[in-house]
This record gives C-alpha cells, structure tokens and sequence, in this order.
C-alpha cells in the first residue's frame, strides 16, 4: 500500500511541476463557461405536442390540424384538462402543450378574444424559443386566412416555460460545459500521462517493479479523479455566482453521477493510451474520440432532434449525451433517480465496458 | 556452490511466424557478471523480457532468484533490479524523489531509504545532485543514478539492457566499477552491451544470433578457441553470415 502512496505522490509532482499544464487545466473551465454563455444557436423539428381542449369544435380541430400540416409538430396527447400534462413534461413525452380556453370556438365565433395557453419546455432555451415561434406562425396564418374569409378573428396566444423559466442560455450548457472539460481532464490527460511513462521508458521501469498493473493505474488516474472533481465544483460554482443557473434537483446526485462519468471519461484515457505509443497520437485520439463527439453529438451545442437519424444514433454511443440528459434533468427538471435511472445505467455500463477492454488491452500489452 | 541466479532451460518466444527467442538455454551463478551479446534483432531485449516478467514465454522455462517467472512472476519482481535502454528516472522529479519513488515499490521504509541512497551518492561522488530535478542532470551522471535506483532495493538479481549506450569512456569506466561492486557484493548481473569491449569485463558471455545462443562461455576462452585476437572479431564472425541470411 505504501508503494501505491509513493506512486500517487510522484503523480501529484508531475501535475504540480508541470505549472503552464496546471493552469489551463483549472483555467480551462472557467474561460469556457464565459465563452459558451454567448454563443448557442439552435433549430428544431418534428416537436412532440400536447393538445388540451376541454369543448372541442370545428375551429380547434382546424387548428389542431394546422399543427400537424405545418411539418414541425406531431400531436402526441390529447386531452380535455390539463391534469397529465405535469407528467407528460417531466417525461419528456411532450416539449409543447396547447390548451385551449373553454368555449374557444364558440368566443370566435361571437367576434370574441379567445386565448390559448401555449407552455413550452424550455430545458433547452433556444429550441424552446424557435418552437414558440413556430406555435405563433402556425396561429397567425390561420388568422390571417380566417380573416379573408370571415372577418378578423383574434386568438391571443400566452406563452409560457416549464423548467426554466428565465430561459437563460447558461442553464443549457453548463452541464455539456461539464462533459467537455471532464473528457479533457479525466480521458486526454491520462492518455497523456500515460504515454508519456512509454515515451520515457518509465512505465517498463514500474511494470518490472512488484506493484501489480492495476496498481499502476490506480495510481495514474486517481489525481486525474481528484482534478475532474474539482473542476466540476468550479464550473458549478461558477455557473451558479456569474450566470445564476439554479440546480433544482439533488446536489448529491449530480455530484454522483459526474464521477460516474469522470469514470467512463478515465477508462476511455487508459484505453487510448494502451493502444497508442506516442503522446501526439495519444492527443490525436483523443480529441477524435472524446472532444469531438462531445461538442458535436451530445446535444450540447447542437440539438440532435434536427439531426438526421443516423447521427443520432451515433450520438447513442456517446457518454455525454446521456451525462448530459441527466445533468440537465437534475439541474433545470429538478427530477432524480427514479427518472433518470435508464440514463444512469447506460452510463454504467459504458464505464464497466470500457474499464473491462482498458484493462484487457493494458495487460495484453504485456503479452 | 549455493544455486544459480538465473536458470534457463529451451525459452523460447513467438511472435506469429517469427521466432525471436528460438530454446535458449544458459545458467548464471550468483554474483556472476553475465554478458548477453548479439546484433540488433538478435533477441536479447525479448528474452530479458521475459526473465523480467514483462513477457510470457511460449514455451521452455525460466526461474530468477530461485522463482519460475511464469508461475512466480510477482516473487521474481520483488527480487530483481531492472535498468532498460532509456533509463527511468522521471526528469521532473529530484532524486531524492525519484529514489523514494523506487524505494517505495519495493516496501522499503523512508528512512531506509534514504540512509541507502546518500551512501549511493557519496560512493557516486553525486552528493550535491540529492536535490536536484533530474532533468537539468548531465547524461552521464542520470546513467548511474538509473543504475543506482536500479540497485536500491539491493535486488539478488540486476538486468541492465545496453546501460552504456551514449556515455563518454570516462563515464562507462566508473560504470563498470559500479558493476564489479554490486557482484562483489554477491547481486549477479545480466548486461547487453554494443560495446565489445565491455564483453572482455564479463566472466561469461553468450552471442546471441537469429535467437540462438552461438557461442557462451569466458571471453578468454572463447578467443582461444575461435582462434580470434578480440571479441569483436569473434562477433563479426558470428554476425555477419545471419545477416546475410546463408547461416
């Protein structure tokens, strides 16, 4: 045990001593949550959309049709009260519900105002605004037909969030910011570091020595574990006092589930390094592997419901896409375990898989 | 006559159709200076591989410090000392560090440690070096503190695979004291060289050729038989006709 110390307090040297690696390292978090407060933009289609209409006549059909016609929204509930649709959004069944007021057909008829209640999920700010303005075309062109018709009519439209009421961007990218830096520090660095024991030879200098393999990587990777931990307490810390993202759900489990991922992210950096023998490969790698899909296909920039369906596939395979769903579960839904537990265990998975070829490939290394 | 330090018997090691370890067989006595020669790609890094535990034979057996490396490897690790071809210290630590560090993986106490490694630098003449990042260290002087950390947990057993590669005559000279020493002290060494030179330092040598053992025994004895003035002679004798492939 006490060479497994000496291990862990040579790591913890390298990364002091290494100041510039140091400093972007804790750097890295913090300049990144101020550049991507300003820079998300997003589309959307094939919105799933919740009907209540409590006195269905020939005009809120007509409407309701218009949805289905306009190619954005596909109904997917239908009801006369309100009552499902608490459940409907936490589920993520619907990201849009309509709610007719009683007698809609009946007020437009008699040249009333008649109002529809239009709430949106707006866990995703910018798709929550795209298809707001979707809702109100769809509702405006049907005025403007009316009109030529029969008259003016006059729908009032009132908009509303679930989930995330200010709409602020920062709430939707905070938990990807997180994603991002913890592939950084948790799966390049410990590529890195491991490499960089091959490059010099050192490593041959430890697997000689009587500390056992998984020993070796113990040891490599638990200051990685430490460092990505902090880091997710900075960018919380740091989302929470500049951009005032709230964390609706349990701390406990958020903080739980970013070492799950920090996991996954650490045996997808020993994997790497097991497969390749020089840092700048290992960089390389890296970056394809984890950096990219991450701020690509995690949902994190770009919403996948407007991808095609084979990269959303992909984005299956992607451990932050799941580590994002949940982050934003818990942060902006406020929902816990009991919601997010297929996410969870996809996550688990992945770490027991790539953990199991990490170790596969680090011994056959040895071979 | 106690037991020998390394006993080999028919190892031998594959990698798919190519035999880079063809049923070696050799025995080295304790506190002997054992010389593992050939030309590049003869098989001596591959088969100090395997005595070290970094590799599995394919067949054949092997026991160092009177443990089988295939079966005891752990026991074999705590036992032997290990410098390879690029040596392995960490340049961003001091040497106090990096010997604390090698101390440590073999179980040896703090104190304990340092009490060996001050001795060591005193012998090495290195005693301003304990504080100093390896790194800024000249070539020559980051050798012997390798074979130094190498020596440390005062293993039964030391390989060092081509320990002089790139250092001045002065410097191979005090590190060839540094060898006679630890055999003196009863650690049997196995060291590959390019120098042949070196070989004549060896109590035994073997010249490796295609994986094989071609010849093995005393420097001198070996010259005398082969009719050779030096070993080089012997060496390019041997050599030559596997790399032109008519051996």
């Amino acid at each position: 045990m006490s060479a497994l110390w000496g291990l862990l307090r040579k790591e913890v040297y390298h990364i002091l001593r290494d100041r510039r690696t140091l400093t972007v390292l804790v750097l890295l978090p913090v300049v990144e949550v101020i550049l991507f407060g300003y820079s998300i933009r997003t589309d959307v289609r094939d919105v799933r959309l919740a009907i209540v209409d409590p006195t269905p006549d020939a005009t809120t059909l007509a409407l309701r049709d218009r949805f289905t016609a306009s190619g954005v929204f596909r109904v997917v509930a239908v009801s006369s009260s309100e009552r499902p649709l608490d459940a409907l959004f936490r589920t993520d069944t619907v990201q849009v519900a309509i709610e007719f007021e009683p007698s809609f057909g009946e007020r437009l008829a008699r040249g009333e105002r008649a109002q529809m209640l239009v709430i949106g999920d707006a866990t995703e700010p910018n798709s929550g605004s795209a298809r707001q303005s979707y809702v109100n075309a769809v509702v405006q062109q049907y005025e403007s037909e009316q009109a030529a018709r029969r008259g003016g009519i006059r729908i009032v439209p009132e908009f509303r969030a679930r989930f995330n009421p200010t709409r602020a961007s920062a709430n939707l990218f905070v938990p990807g910011l997180m994603a991002l830096v913890l592939n950084i520090i948790a799966a390049l660095m410990t590529a890195l570091s491991l490499t960089r024991e091959k490059e010099t030879g050192t490593l041959e200098a430890l697997l000689v020595s009587p500390l056992r393999p998984w020993q070796i990587i113990v040891g490599k990777v638990a200051p990685y574990l430490v460092i990505g931990f902090v880091s997710v307490l900075l960018v919380l810390l740091e989302a929470r006092l500049v951009f005032h993202v709230p964390i609706h759900g349990s701390v406990t489990l958020l903080l739980a589930e970013g070492l799950l991922f920090i996991l996954v992210a650490l045996a997808l950096g020993i994997l790497i390094s097991a497969r390749t023998s020089s840092q700048r490969v290992a960089m390389m790698t890296a970056m394809l592997a984890t950096m990219l899909p991450t701020q690509i296909l995690s949902g994190f920039v770009f919403p996948l419901e407007s991808m095609p369906s084979p990269l959303q596939w992909i984005a299956n395979l992607v451990p932050a896409k799941w580590f994002v769903l949940i982050a934003r579960g818990i942060m902006l839904k406020g929902v816990g375990i009991a919601y997010l537990w297929q996410e969870t265990l996809v996550l688990a998975v992945m770490a027991l898989v790539l953990m199991a070829a990490a170790s596969h490939s680090f011994s056959a290394r040895l071979e | 006559m106690s037991a020998p330090a390394i006993v080999v018997r028919d190892l031998t090691r594959v990698f798919g159709a190519f035999t880079a370890v063809d049923h070696i067989t050799f025995d080295v006595a304790q506190g002997e200076v054992f010389g593992f020669l050939g030309a590049n790609g003869a098989g001596k890094t591959t088969a100090i591989r395997m005595l070290t535990g970094l590799l599995q034979p394919s067949s054949g057996s092997a026991s160092v410090a009177g443990h089988d490396v295939v079966r005891e490897t752990e026991r074999v690790k705590s036992r032997i000392g290990y410098m390879s071809q690029r040596f392995a210290l960490y340049d961003d630590l001091t040497v106090r560090e990096n010997a604390q560090l090698y101390g440590g993986l073999y179980g040896l106490r703090r104190g304990e440690i340092d009490i060996r490694m001050r001795r060591m630098l005193e012998r090495l003449g290195l005693e301003r070096a304990e504080r100093s990042i390896v790194g800024s260290l000249p070539l020559g002087w980051k050798q012997k503190l390798a074979f130094a950390a190498a020596l440390l947990p005062e293993p039964s057993v030391v390989f060092l695979d081509e320990p002089t590669g790139g250092v001045d005559p002065i410097t191979r000279r005090q590190f060839w004291e540094m060898i006679y020493e630890a055999a003196h002290g009863g650690t049997t060494v196995l060291v590959t060289t390019h120098y042949m030179d070196e070989a004549e330092y060896c109590d035994r040598i073997s010249i490796m050729v295609d994986g094989r053992i071609a010849v093995m025994g005393a420097p001198s004895a070996l010259k005398r038989e082969a009719g050779v003035a030096t070993i080089d002679d012997l060496f390019v004798r041997l050599a030559r006709p596997a790399t032109a492939g008519t051996a």
